[in-house]
């Protein structure tokens, strides 16, 4: 993401998206370390999700970039400019918030206009701009109505409007999608992603919600214990973790017991190559994804390691999510849903591993399907 | 990722729903119940006022019979070294707005602000603020004695007053204003404009202090109530404000139904104009 893309501006004119930088952010709430040395850059009208499980520390990282805190050390950059001693009303940020937040006393129109109207711009154009701001989130019937009288859903995007109305250097969503339904959800998040595209604005999103983080963002930031376990676009942190948390927190793992024998894991008789090929050799658990376990025949009488019965056959649309009873352990495998149409319940099936790179984990924790729900 | 199942919605079950002859009943016995408690309450507070009504109306020289001669006694005494009536109408009246604006200055803004930045202070503040409360009149009006000696060397006026008025609607107003500071969401509120680039001052005035309308009308009316039926102090401190007027024209009054008269005059004026201030604020809050 090397280019700068152009936010549109009130006058029609363009102005160049601006790159953050955070270096060596630390905050501690008493004897708990929230971020501990975070560097993050977010390049010219990127749109990085940091995610993580709650206290991980991607909302104070939103918050310090908002000006909501302080950091304890570490600076902030944005255009090049240190902004991090300068206080949240000056630093011309647009904020959506997890809580609904719009004004209860004023109408949607003027909530929209409110940030212009700090602004000293004239009634007029403060109107014409609220409603081109109304318009992009497809909500200009709406104008005047009292935020009560709107959904969960319609008021987050007319706060979605509000925040772009002031045409901020950075746009920052802290979990703006929590509160609402699933189905709402989805269209909503499709729409921040079409818009952020549109005006090509710098964005940082937080979220919890692991298929939210893969769906939409340029670079997914995995967060723990306030700092970084990896940065990288979707695809990378999905297929190629790049540490055993990562692998563990994003998608779902099979955690099966297997040895490292020279650069390769040998998992119930499979080998797989490893991630980081430099591990010793030793036992270890070996994190597999669903999807690289495959249906080798389920008309096989039932015998080695990699055979079991199927306990349940989860339907997933174009995929089905099958578990497998392998006797001393349990494993998840994605198939089509073509393949696992003919699987029920107490089937004897034998599995296959794709010889995908795998994470290794040290610890001894007990073999099976771990799963990390968004 | 999380597989999206649904859940469909269990129908009740038949034997969940109550039978429409048993609701009927229950709900009969309820609306007894209710009729029974108001009337019971309505006679308790209604009688006491109809007896005072009735008193007010004695004619002064023949028992048993109907006169209007304590209302009109009311309007046309003049006592030594007493204002006239409107002119004790017109002193708390005063009083009541220096004090809700007073009260409101002083409160809002300090309440916000704790909420928002200094929460470790939102105990103490309660407890001062409730503290007079605990305090009785008398000894508020000996510790304060010393300073109402300074402030009478400035100004005689009644309407110096409203300074010890103010503490006396603390706990009130406090309650009030918490009770709506709680059912907002001033963090995030607060948040949300300074992020837009609302200073401080604009966070207070033009996000959260609009969003407490009701709150602070509760506050106004409390206030309002407090000052328009305070006696003891004004009383203690030599001050002449309308309760103190109306107990003056009752005690120098050669008539007996005049301490009824005065009495009533003093509820009615009261409830007329908190009824007006709560229908004021209401009216102009209905649009949202």
């Amino acid at each position: 993401m090397t280019s700068s893309p152009m936010t549109r501006t009130q006058d029609g004119a363009a102005r160049t998206a601006v790159e953050v930088r955070m270096e060596g952010l630390s905050r501690h709430y008493g004897h708990v370390v929230a971020l501990d040395r975070l560097d993050l850059t977010l390049q010219p009208g990127e749109l990085i999700v940091l995610l993580g499980p709650s206290g991980c520390g991607k909302t104070t990282t939103l918050r310090l970039l908002a000006g909501l805190e302080d950091a304890d050390t570490g600076q902030i950059f944005v255009g090049g400019k240190d902004i991090t001693r300068l206080p949240a009303s000056k630093r011309d940020m647009g904020m959506v918030f997890q809580a609904y937040s719009l004004f209860p006393h004023m109408t949607v129109r003027q909530n929209v206009a409110f940030g212009l109207r700090l602004r000293h711009v004239g009634a007029a154009q403060r109107d014409k701009r609220a409603m081109e701001m109304l318009e992009l989130v497809d909500l200009p019937t709406q104008a005047d109505r009292y935020p009560h009288q709107l959904s969960g859903g319609q008021q987050q995007r007319v706060a979605l409007a509000r925040a772009l109305a002031i045409e901020p250097q950075v746009l920052l969503l802290d979990e703006p999608l929590s509160a609402l339904d699933a189905k709402v959800r989805a269209q909503l998040r499709d729409q921040i992603r079409r818009i952020q595209l549109e005006v090509g604005i710098t964005t940082l999103f937080v979220t919890h919600d692991q298929e939210e983080a893969l769906a939409i963002a340029d670079r997914v930031g995995v967060m723990r214990e306030g700092h970084l376990e990896q940065l990288a676009p979707p695809t990378e942190v999905y297929s190629r973790p790049a540490t055993s948390f990562v692998a563990e927190f994003v998608g779902l793992s099979n955690r099966l017991s297997g040895e490292v024998r020279g650069g390769n894991v040998i998992v119930r008789g499979c080998t797989l190559p490893l991630v980081e090929q430099d591990r010793p050799d030793g036992q270890v658990v070996a994190l597999v994804r669903p999807e690289a376990v495959t249906l080798a025949s389920h008309d096989a009488p039932g015998s080695g390691p990699l055979s079991g019965t199927v306990i349940a056959v989860t339907f997933l649309g174009a995929t089905s999510r099958v578990s497998v009873d392998l006797g001393d352990a349990t494993v998840l495998a994605q198939l089509p849903t073509s393949e696992a149409a003919t699987l029920t319940a107490g089937s004897r099936i034998v599995l296959a591993i794709r010889p995908d790179p795998v994470l290794v984990s040290a610890d001894s924790g007990p073999a099976g399907a771990a799963e990390e729900e968004a | 990722m999380a597989a999206v199942t649904s859940v469909g919605e269990a129908p009740l079950a038949p034997s969940a729903k109550r039978p429409p002859g048993m609701q009927a009943g229950r709900r009969r016995r309820l609306n007894i119940f209710r009729y029974v408690v108001f009337t019971i309450f309505g006679l308790f507070f209604l009688l006491p006022l109809l007896a005072v009504a009735r008193f007010s109306l004695e004619a002064p020289t023949k028992l048993g019979t109907w006169s209007v001669t304590a209302w009109r006694q009311i309007a046309s005494y003049q006592g030594t070294g007493i204002p006239p009536l409107l002119s004790s109408i017109e002193i708390t009246l005063e009083l009541a707005v220096i004090t809700c604006a007073v009260m409101l200055i002083l409160l809002v803004p300090t309440m916000i602000w704790v909420q928002l930045r200094v929460q470790w202070l939102a105990r103490t503040i309660e407890f001062l603020c409730l503290l007079p409360l605990t305090i009785p009149a008398i000894v508020l009006v000996v510790g304060l004695g010393e300073i109402y000696v300074k402030i009478q060397r400035i100004s005689l006026s009644a309407l110096m007053l409203f300074w010890v008025y103010v503490i006396l609607a603390l706990p009130y107003a406090y309650r009030a204003l918490a009770a709506g500071l709680t059912a907002i969401d001033v963090t995030t509120l607060s948040e949300a404009a300074r992020s837009l680039g609302a200073s401080w001052f604009t966070v207070i005035v033009r996000v959260i202090a609009p969003n407490m309308r009701a709150a602070i009308l509760n506050a106004v009316v409390l206030t309002t109530s407090l000052v328009l039926g305070e006696f003891t102090i004004a009383y203690l401190l030599l001050y002449t404000n309308l309760q103190v007027e109306l107990y003056s024209i009752s005690r120098n009054t050669p008539n007996a139904s005049v301490l009824f008269s005065t009495t009533l005059a003093a509820l009615v004026f009261t409830f007329l104009l908190l009824l007006i201030v709560s229908y004021a604020g209401r009216r102009r809050r209905g649009r949202g």
